[in-house]
């Protein structure tokens, strides 16, 4: 991005809770300051006048109806950059706990004989319809993790990719690994970068910014299992978050 | 009523939580269709929960939204502790309360500085604010701050909190740190809502002055002006345990939403902080009713564009309160209790419901010897308010047609109303169960 110029930014919401722009507007501290860098244009959560000539686009939550997958490539086709915001965005998130259940099953849990009145895709994360420039994980994004990257994009550099898992931001903390208490905790294969945020709170990681890269499922079974889970509570550990992963893209 | 064509569309309405449309259609004066359409795309949590465990629904339902998740924590909470007979110590409650109180007031600032203020002030958004009353946004930023840092202190986290679960916290907060967050509520939080009911008082005649009968359902607490929990009440008399939610919520589907539409004893019922007000008046702090009283509201209010100013006096509620459970937590200490990490359970089945900022929200799962959801359902607050909004609609048209109100003026009140009920649209698509 340059930086001579204000830069143009937007915030679309898809299917989720808009946490994530919650959590934007809820960074009161920073949110003036950030204002004098950049202009948002179009942020249907917070404001009426809305422009589609904007640089850099702020995609929250998944793609989950026909609807979503026409504006997102209108957005696409837009922006220069497009960066997905959140876990529903980025990994599909808890969307896609319903990926590998029967769909028409749950359709029919929930609206009955109504279910073909409204026209609903199995979630997805934006990158499987759209390219996504860059990623902002978490569920929500930690507003640190949100203001690095704001800062780097700004400043022209290409934002960092975390690869580690949050056991290493658990142990730059000195917490005591929750483990070794008997609390089975998904930190082992968790990408990390939220600064160990639940851990740090006594409470196990449930794996909200998806998979590490290389992530050894198959070791974190043997841990999960060694600690008493039935085999469908390890599983649903892993499908909390990274469903998508475990079931689409195996 | 003068002859009257009329055609308004507002698809994708700004500065509410999620997607709906207001579609009016006016031919010859006559008013064809008149309707908030919710055209969320669909999210299915209930289908979601099942075979979940008892310590994931919470974590899970948190989901259904952003803004309103430390509510459906509680409600989620609650349900789970009701159905597998896990009783929460005394100070575990008395720090949900506190957490609510906390949450209220952020979602309350948020909703009437940001999302409902621009109309009344004439801008189109809280940053357009800026230049014109830097002030106003650097308190309203302020005062949302401080209640999210209580938040933040109490939960691990104000979105999504981390740290209350089913059974008590996993980590809990210290009395000195306490302390100090009182002195901020009582020195810089107190005086910043005053200063917001003067600014709102200033422009309280941009609030239309609409009414329509109808009925306002809120949890009654003989204790306290319910928010946690509590019995249904209604204005139209009578009160139910809140086991038999389903009498009162009768959801049905209907064509132009994809969120279901709920009713009662009349076609519509109002949930939320004006509910709550006509409910529970006589149990609010002394200095909420102030501002009541200098706004003159006073129960049963039927303007639902007043709902803004019950959010107004509830903040100020609930920032006495807090510094009253603060005051009272204190006292007693904080003892090193640990949430349960395994249960044993028969199953069972169990209703929580809690007054989240837009209303009263249900929860209600069944669960299995092992632990895990069968069933689950959702009630969100925002569907319950959905057949109300449509059936203001429906008297407010011919009025404004007959009043010779201009177009955009008419599109302006009817944002207006549906702003005023502080939609959650990604909540009321999460979306229910049907039986």
């Amino acid at each position: 991005m340059s930086t001579g110029k204000k830069v143009r930014v937007a915030f679309f919401d898809f299917t989720g809770c808009e946490g994530c722009q919650l959590a934007k507007i809820s960074m009161e501290n920073e949110l003036l300051g950030i204002l004098q860098h950049v202009d948002i244009v179009n942020f249907r959560e917070a404001m009426t006048e809305a422009s589609w000539d904007f640089d850099v686009a702020f995609i929250e939550g998944s793609i989950s109806s026909t609807s979503c997958v026409e504006r997102i490539h209108k957005i696409r086709r837009l922006a220069k950059y497009v960066v997905a915001l959140g876990s529903c965005s980025s990994i599909a998130g808890i969307n896609a706990i319903r990926t590998g259940q029967d769909f028409d099953d749950v359709r029919k849990e929930v609206y009955g004989e109504y279910r073909y009145n409204f026209a609903s895709l199995p979630a997805l994360p934006v990158d499987q319809v759209v390219k996504v420039d860059a990623y902002i994980y978490g569920c929500p994004p930690n507003p640190k993790d949100v203001l690095k990257f704001l800062t780097q994009l700004l400043s022209g550099k290409t934002p960092e990719v975390v690869k580690y898992p949050v056991c290493v931001d658990c142990k730059l903390k000195e917490n005591d690994c929750l483990m070794l208490r008997g609390i089975p905790c998904m930190g082992p294969v968790t990408r990390a970068g939220c600064g160990a945020w639940c851990p740090s709170n006594n409470q196990f990681c449930y794996g909200c910014r998806g998979l590490v890269p290389d992530a050894n499922k198959n070791a974190m079974h043997e841990v999960l299992d060694k600690n008493r889970l039935s085999v469908q509570e390890i599983l649903n550990k892993f499908k909390l978050y990274s469903a998508y992963y475990t079931e689409v893209k195996k | 009523m003068s002859l009257h064509d009329l055609h308004i569309n507002v698809h994708h309405l700004t500065r509410v939580e999620g997607h709906g449309n207001i579609v009016v259609k006016v031919r010859d004066g006559k008013v064809e269709t008149c309707h908030f359409e919710v055209v969320e795309a669909p999210r299915y949590f209930e289908a979601m929960l099942r075979g979940r465990s008892w310590y994931e629904a919470a974590i899970i339902t948190s989901r259904i939204c952003g803004i309103c998740s430390i509510g459906h924590q509680m409600a989620s909470i609650q349900a789970t502790e009701a159905a597998l007979c896990l009783e929460p110590s005394e100070q575990t409650i008395a720090l949900r309360k506190l957490l609510i109180d906390a949450g209220t007031i952020s979602s309350h600032i948020l909703h009437v500085v940001f999302l409902a203020a621009p109309d009344a002030l004439g801008v189109p958004s809280a940053f357009a604010l800026i230049d014109k009353n830097f002030h106003a946004v650097e308190i309203a930023l302020k005062s949302k701050r401080m209640a999210n840092d209580l938040c933040d202190y109490l939960g691990g986290r104000m979105i999504h909190p981390i740290t209350c679960v089913p059974g008590g916290f996993t980590k809990l907060p210290e009395v000195s740190e306490l302390k100090k967050f009182k002195e901020r509520i009582q020195k810089e939080l107190i005086p910043i809502l005053f200063e917001f009911a003067d600014i709102v008082y200033s422009v309280k005649d941009n609030f239309p002055a609409f009414t329509r009968e109808t009925e306002f359902i809120a949890l009654k607490n003989k204790k306290e002006y319910a928010l946690y929990n509590g019995d249904i009440a209604s204005t139209d008399g009578g009160v139910l345990p809140k086991d038999k939610y389903l009498e009162v919520t009768n959801e049905k589907i209907v064509p132009h939403s994809t969120a279901k539409h709920c009713s009662h004893k009349r076609s519509s019922y109002m949930v939320g902080a004006l509910a709550r007000l006509n409910n529970n008046y006589s149990q609010l702090s002394k200095t909420a009713k102030q501002v009541a009283e200098r706004f003159g509201l006073k129960p049963v209010n039927c303007n639902p564009y007043m709902n803004n100013i019950a959010q107004l006096v509830e903040a100020v509620h609930c920032a006495e309160t807090a510094m009253a459970r603060i005051d009272e937590i204190c006292a007693k200490g904080i003892c090193p209790e640990e949430p349960p990490r395994e249960l044993r359970t028969r199953g069972g089945r169990g209703v929580g419901a809690t007054e989240v900022p837009r209303g009263v929200l249900f929860h209600d799962y069944t669960y299995d010897s092992t632990g895990r959801i069968t069933k689950a359902n959702c009630i969100i607050p925002t569907n319950e308010n959905f057949a109300n909004i449509d059936d203001d609609m429906k008297k407010l048209v011919p009025e404004m047609i007959e009043q010779n109100l201009a177009e955009d003026k008419m599109k302006l009140h009817l944002e207006m109303l549906v702003r005023a009920y502080d939609p959650c649209i990604s909540c009321s698509v999460h979306m229910t169960r049907l039986d």
